[in-house]
């Protein structure tokens, strides 16, 4: 990419903001209509999240006497912009797109910590004692998620150093290289710690994402949405966004780091469709056919098993598996 | 059935309205009912409804039963917390007109008053029975939604 245009583009449309909104949204609509499936509902009509959206930036911003008003207003374009960026990365490589992406693994992963970090930031400056328990619940299910995340998606480029073949892509720690590598070596899901990898990545996209089992930082029923519940309007808005670029997103990373060998060729794109739905559908029905657990539980989960088989995971890649 | 005070309701929020209920001190009967209308049979999800946790994200205020003193004061918060344009919906007897509490010491008016007495044109809608139906609640809703 040299132009600005190309790069606004990219930015902005597709596969930026616009791209990972949009799609975000009609995955939100899938989520939900899978659900009420789930319940025997018939459950929302399509539109229903652009409806929900568009019903948002219409109404008034409340902002609480209690916060700090810039803080609080500015919090949710900060994760809607890391977000979009990340799901730009992420769904250029899961594409195979022509061209260099300014990024690789360890930037998607700086990024897609961000909206986390701004929907505490967010909670604490609305001073409402409702939010800082949500922040601090985003906080502990963080420092859960982060390194098995890591861990398991670093094992798609610790291949490319191990498997035979890898030779041939340079730069391992970007997504295009182990797109590269994993065309002449097949994807990383066909070994072993490919398969781990992606079971312990799944797990930890349902973190990420804030779905059930571990949705105690958003707890609806027990403290009304935490860090989202002083927002009103627009900005809640904007953090639904991001919430659906999220669900773009993640999937999409998932597929370009582990399952991508086809990127870039006709039958892989029409692949990805389908591989991106699968991990939705896996993240929906793992949500409704589970309860909510205490968020020490959640700590404990991500910290033993979790992390264990992300650290087996790598070993297994180290070995060449 | 819907009172006309407020401009129109956007395009949006009518095919989206977040609910958020407050239980009023009546006797839990309306309450149930209104929790029938999220279950498999009823449904409301269909038409966007969504049962929010904070009145930060609603548009349409739940009362069901009669308003005690004591609820007075939360009641009126609750409705000055909830970002405009907004709207409530009364549910049962005792919400709409008082109901068996009408004349008794420890009440402090229907929903509407206590409402009317902090927003004078509230827009607001009644659904009256001892509890209404699933089904009336619905038709109230949209009745609510719909209304110039
Ligand atoms: S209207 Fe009837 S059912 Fe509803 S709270 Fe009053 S007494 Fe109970």
């Amino acid at each position: 990419m040299d132009g600005f245009g190309e790069w606004i583009w990219f930015l902005l449309v597709f596969p930026g903001a616009a791209f990972a909104a949009g799609l975000g949204l009609v995955l939100s609509w899938a989520d939900r209509k899978v659900s009420a499936m789930v319940q025997w509902r018939r459950g929302p009509p399509p539109s229903q999240p652009f409806l929900d959206v568009a019903k948002l930036l219409g109404k008034e911003v409340v902002v609480p006497a209690t916060s700090w008003p810039a803080g609080f207003l500015a919090f949710p374009f900060a994760a809607f912009a890391a977000a979009s960026l990340a799901a730009a990365l992420s769904w250029h490589a899961a594409l195979g797109l022509p061209g260099r992406a300014p990024g690789d693994l360890v930037v998607v992963l700086y990024l897609l910590a961000v909206p986390p970090l701004a929907a505490i930031l967010g909670g604490a400056a609305s001073g409402n004692p409702l939010g800082a328990v949500g922040a601090s619940r985003h906080m502990v299910l963080v420092l859960g998620y982060e390194l098995p995340l890591a861990a398991a998606l670093l094992v798609g480029a610790f291949q490319v150093r191990t498997v035979g073949g890898g030779e041939a892509a340079a730069g391992t720690l970007s997504l295009e290289g182990i797109a590269r590598f994993q065309a002449l070596a097949g994807d990383a899901v066909g070994r072993p710690s490919g398969i781990l990898a992606l079971l312990v990545a799944l797990l930890c996209c349902q973190a990420k994402l804030g779905l059930v089992p571990f949705d105690q930082a958003e707890a609806d029923t027990e403290i009304a949405e935490g860090a989202f519940i002083e927002y009103s309007g627009p900005p809640l808005a904007i953090f639904r966004l991001t919430q659906a670029v999220l669900l773009a997103a993640m999937p999409a990373l998932l597929v370009a780091v582990l399952w991508n060998g086809s990127a870039g060729t006709p039958g892989g794109r029409a692949a990805l469709a389908g591989k991106v739905l699968l991990v939705v559908v896996l993240l929906v029905l793992v949500k409704n056919t589970n309860p909510r657990v205490r968020i020490d539980q959640a700590l404990r989960f991500f910290w033993g098993p979790v992390t264990a088989a992300a650290a087996l995971a790598l070993l297994l890649a180290r070995m060449g598996w | 059935m819907a009172e006309t005070a407020a401009p129109f309701l956007p395009r949006a929020l009518r095919g989206s309205p977040w609910v958020f209920h407050v239980g009023t001190s009546g006797c839990n009967n309306c309450d149930i009912e209104i929790a029938d209308c999220l279950t498999p049979r009823f449904d409301v999800e269909r038409f966007g409804v969504r049962l929010v946790g904070s009145p930060r994200h609603a548009d349409v205020l739940l009362v069901s039963g009669p308003v005690s003193l004591a609820c007075r004061r939360p009641l009126q918060e609750t409705w000055l917390d909830m970002p405009s344009p907004r709207a409530a919906l009364l549910v049962g007897a005792c919400a709409c007109s008082m109901g068996g509490y009408r004349d008794a010491y420890g009440v402090a008016g229907p929903a509407d008053r206590v409402l009317r007495e902090v927003e004078p044109g509230a827009r607001i809608a009644y659904v009256p029975g001892c509890p209404p139906k699933p089904e009336t609640i619905i038709a109230g809703l949209v009745r609510l939604l719909e209304a110039p």
